[in-house]
């Protein structure tokens, strides 16, 4: 029915998709798994149109095609439902159901009522009934899902993704939903289904592919692997990176940092979390897990529900991220172009961005000369390669920027440093200048929590790491426990304490 | 790279290595004083009596006051906000501090004081709830400019305040030697905010907040309390422009400076000021407002239909935003 035959795909130089295979039946039910960043998403995003693979070739029943955009895509009868759903929120389901591909009689007027009756019919079909006439903001997140799924069947998907369908659905509608796939099942649809939910996976599914690293691993049958099994494929045997020492951290080492109680949405999970100093904690865990709310929730940007903090024992509450900076945690944020770099500035007023307070003199004037001079020191420690300190930040490699977004914090007296992803888009070379800059900051008494996706990253540098499942920590891990298998096992399966 | 190397190419992005001429064309002055001098050229042929010191000096007395609200929207602007008021607030400003020194006996430099007043404490009014309310900063200095407009109208029932005491028309048409005041007043204003925007922490923040203001937020610039300072110095320079059209008009007009916020927002834009914020300079507002004061003055000498110059006066604008699209 689907074939991907050894597709690749290349951002600039770097290579993220190797000859990757892929095939599917009709009427199957196909999971495909993987680490965060192993390649999925950019297999479905070509699988739709919305990437153009560097090589290899889509076979749909044996004919091959080539999809320009999305809307060719369509038109070959794929329909995806991405994890953030494009459904326009003040229209009601039929309008979006239809949208772009509106039914209209020839003056250019919309047939309302057939469109109606088409939209009932499947929904019958699917066997859901959902007020059609309501705007979909006012539907639920499971409702709105399946006006999706009715979308891409409206416009005769014969092979439907759902991306992580699941991750925001209470079990009784996660239920449900899995009785709809059944039935498309029936009706001959090849599902492929995207989840980091294992239980899910041999729930559901049929058949199982798993990609890692941009490399396809395996393809067989739900019945022929077990939970362990699976896991160990998608984590797989790796070569160790050049990852620094870790220093023996005593254990009597003072908590800088203790967070009682972090509750990110009322009525959700409550994590509890302390930070020694000059210790590396790692947060591991799903993308959407609620690892980044956490961080930023505790320098005061993000809204959560509850954010019980002491450093060094003091209670304290941080209304924005300067009040943070001021008590000595600063973040060096996720996407360092959106929301790490100021891209009009030149390095220079990038690295003394939160400096300004050095670089006075007559209380009101910056001594440009001190900034010049300290950016230069900064620039020379940290090795940033650029052309000098007035060079565009845009014109830098991604290493090179995540070390600009350093710079800042290097002349701070900072007491705890959260890196979130921070080696993000970087080639190997930079990673381990980044890895032995942040040991070199943690001897210096810093203390740092690391945000990672990359498995690897987290094992090879973490002295602890707080695992997180569905917005909350599920454990907490140390020693020899801290290995790819047991990090995987809690991150996919971790059952959360609930606390009210 | 050694200390030296870094340190070199540091003075030679400032153009010791580079051509003069060519880091020069890549200065975002580059395209308005381009805009300046052709425009001065034409209208220089246009009009024999164009290029005299008296008319130039008249120019820059006509543009002075639009040009002191577009310094205050110049900061706006930058940190990517918008500021709609300018022109309502300095009437307030105007209307009020006439009205206080005629109606209230207030003595002349108190009333106008109270008239820079009232500017701050309607700027505070808009920072505020921008900044804190997180409203959108067109709606609410829409807001505000009605309710200016309004109160102004109701204080004056509509009437221009006039009786003001006689030296505080040396604002609006004194000299110092030959320099009228406004134009000295002018240029102090714009020495100011480049320092302001140029040489102190403040003016990093509010280009850093209209780069990317999530990202200055998160590495710790207090940028609610930036946005709050950028609308209020809007405010000061409605009532440091209300001073100076007071001294002009010899009266409180509370129907003054209709459209002046457009007029404003056009010499920030002219001068190559990013609508979205992040980019622009300062010294491009005062060009772009001389360029918009030359053009209006020159097609005044032609004895151009005024109706017909608000036509050309919009397609040139639009003609400079094309070109000022991909130039970096």
């Amino acid at each position: 029915m689907l074939e991907l035959n050894s597709i690749k795909k290349s951002f600039g130089k770097i290579e993220v998709l190797h000859g990757v295979d892929f095939k599917a039946e009709a009427g199957e039910i196909h999971a495909l798994v993987g680490e965060n960043g192993a390649g999925k998403s950019t297999l479905m995003k070509i699988l739709c149109g919305i990437l153009q693979p560097s090589e290899g070739e889509i076979r749909i029943e044996g004919r091959v095609h080539r999809f320009a955009d999305y809307n060719a895509a369509i038109d070959s009868g794929i329909g995806v439902v991405f994890q953030e759903f494009s459904l326009i929120p003040y229209l009601n389901a039929v309008e979006n159901m239809f949208l772009a591909r509106e039914l209209h009689n020839s003056l250019g007027l919309l047939k309302r009522a057939a469109m109606h009756r088409r939209a009932m019919e499947i929904m019958q079909q699917l066997g859901i009934a959902i007020p059609l006439g309501m705007p979909v903001r006012n539907l639920s997140v499971a409702e709105q899902q399946f006006v999706e799924i009715a979308k891409a069947l409206a416009l005769n998907a014969r092979i439907l993704v759902l991306d992580e369908p699941t991750a925001t659905l209470t079990p009784a509608e996660v239920e449900h939903l899995f009785k709809v796939m059944r039935g498309l099942r029936e009706k001959g649809v090849t599902i492929i289904f995207i989840s980091h939910h294992l239980e899910e996976i041999f729930e559901i599914c049929d058949r199982i592919t798993v990609l890692r690293d941009g490399e396809f691993v395996a393809s067989c049958a739900v019945s022929d692997v077990d939970q362990e099994r699976l896991v160990e494929m998608m984590v797989g045997r790796r070569i160790e990176s050049s990852f620094p020492a870790k220093p023996a951290i005593p254990a009597s080492a003072p908590v800088v940092l203790d967070a009682e109680a972090v509750q990110l949405k009322r009525g959700g999970p409550v994590s509890r979390f302390n930070l020694r100093t000059g210790e590396i904690l790692g947060f591991a865990g799903l993308v959407g897990s609620g690892r980044t709310e956490t961080a930023l929730a505790m320098i005061g940007a993000y809204p959560a529900a509850c954010c019980k903090l002491s450093i060094n024992g003091v209670e304290i509450r941080f209304a924005d991220p300067a009040e943070a900076l001021a008590a000595g945690i600063g973040l060096l944020p996720e996407s360092r172009k959106e929301q790490g770099l100021i891209t009009s500035f030149p390095i220079i007023q990038n690295v003394s961005l939160n400096n300004y307070d050095r670089y006075l003199f007559g209380h009101f004037f910056i001594n440009r000369r001190k900034e010049l001079d300290d950016t230069i020191a900064a620039m020379n420690q940290l090795q940033v390669k650029a052309q000098g300190p007035m060079a565009r930040v845009d014109t830098l490699s991604g290493g090179n920027q995540q070390k600009v977004v350093i710079a800042r914090w290097l002349n701070h007296t900072m007491k705890v440093l959260v890196f979130d992803e921070p080696t993000r888009g970087i080639d190997v070379g930079a990673k381990a200048e980044i890895y032995q800059l942040m040991r070199e900051f943690t001897a210096r008494g810093y203390s740092i929590i690391m945000i990672s996706s990359e498995l690897p990253e987290v094992i090879g540098m973490s002295d602890r790491v707080c695992v997180f499942r569905s917005g909350g920590i599920v454990a907490t891990v140390e020693g020899a426990a801290i290995n790819a298998e047991e990090i995987m096992m809690h991150a996919t399966t971790g059952r959360i304490k609930n606390v009210a | 790279m050694s200390h030296d190397a870094l340190a070199a190419s540091a003075g030679r992005d400032k153009g010791a290595g580079t051509p003069l001429w060519k880091s020069a064309l890549h200065s975002p002055l580059a395209l308005p004083l381009a805009g300046l001098v052709v425009v001065s050229i034409l209208m220089g042929f246009a009009s024999d009596s164009f290029f005299s010191v008296s008319n130039i000096f008249n120019v820059l007395r006509q543009v002075s006051v639009v040009a002191i609200l577009a310094v205050g929207m110049t900061f706006v602007i930058l940190t990517g906000g918008i500021d709609l008021s300018v022109g309502a607030v300095m009437a307030l400003a105007g209307t009020m501090s006439a009205g206080l020194m005629v109606h209230f006996g207030l003595p002349g430099w108190l009333g106008l004081l109270a008239g820079v007043g009232i500017g701050l404490g309607l700027g505070i009014f808009n920072g505020l709830l921008v900044a804190w309310g997180r409203m959108p900063a067109i709606i609410v200095t829409l807001a505000t400019m009605g309710i200016a407009r309004g109160i102004g109208l109701i204080y004056s029932g509509g009437y221009p305040i006039s009786g003001l005491p006689s030296w505080i028309s040396w604002f609006g048409v004194g000299r110092v030697g030959i320099i009228p005041v406004p134009v000295i007043a002018m240029l102090i204003i714009y020495a100011l905010a480049w320092v302001l925007l140029e040489r102190t922490p403040f003016g990093r923040h509010v280009y850093a907040i209209g780069g990317n203001e999530l990202a200055a937020k998160l590495s710790g610039v207090k940028t609610a309390r930036i946005k709050i300072a950028v609308y209020t110095i809007s405010g000061i320079t409605s009532g440091l422009a209300a001073v100076i059209l007071t001294g002009r008009l010899m009266s409180g007009q509370p129907n003054a400076g209709v459209g002046f916020e457009l007029d404003a927002i056009a010499a920030v834009v002219l001068g190559g000021t990013a609508i979205a914020g992040g980019r622009g300079l300062i010294l491009g507002t005062v060009i772009g407002a001389v360029l918009l004061g030359i053009l209006s003055n020159g097609l005044n000498l032609m004895g151009i239909n005024p109706y017909l110059q608000d036509i050309i006066r919009g397609f040139i604008i639009l003609l400079a935003i094309y070109i000022a699209r991909e130039w970096r």
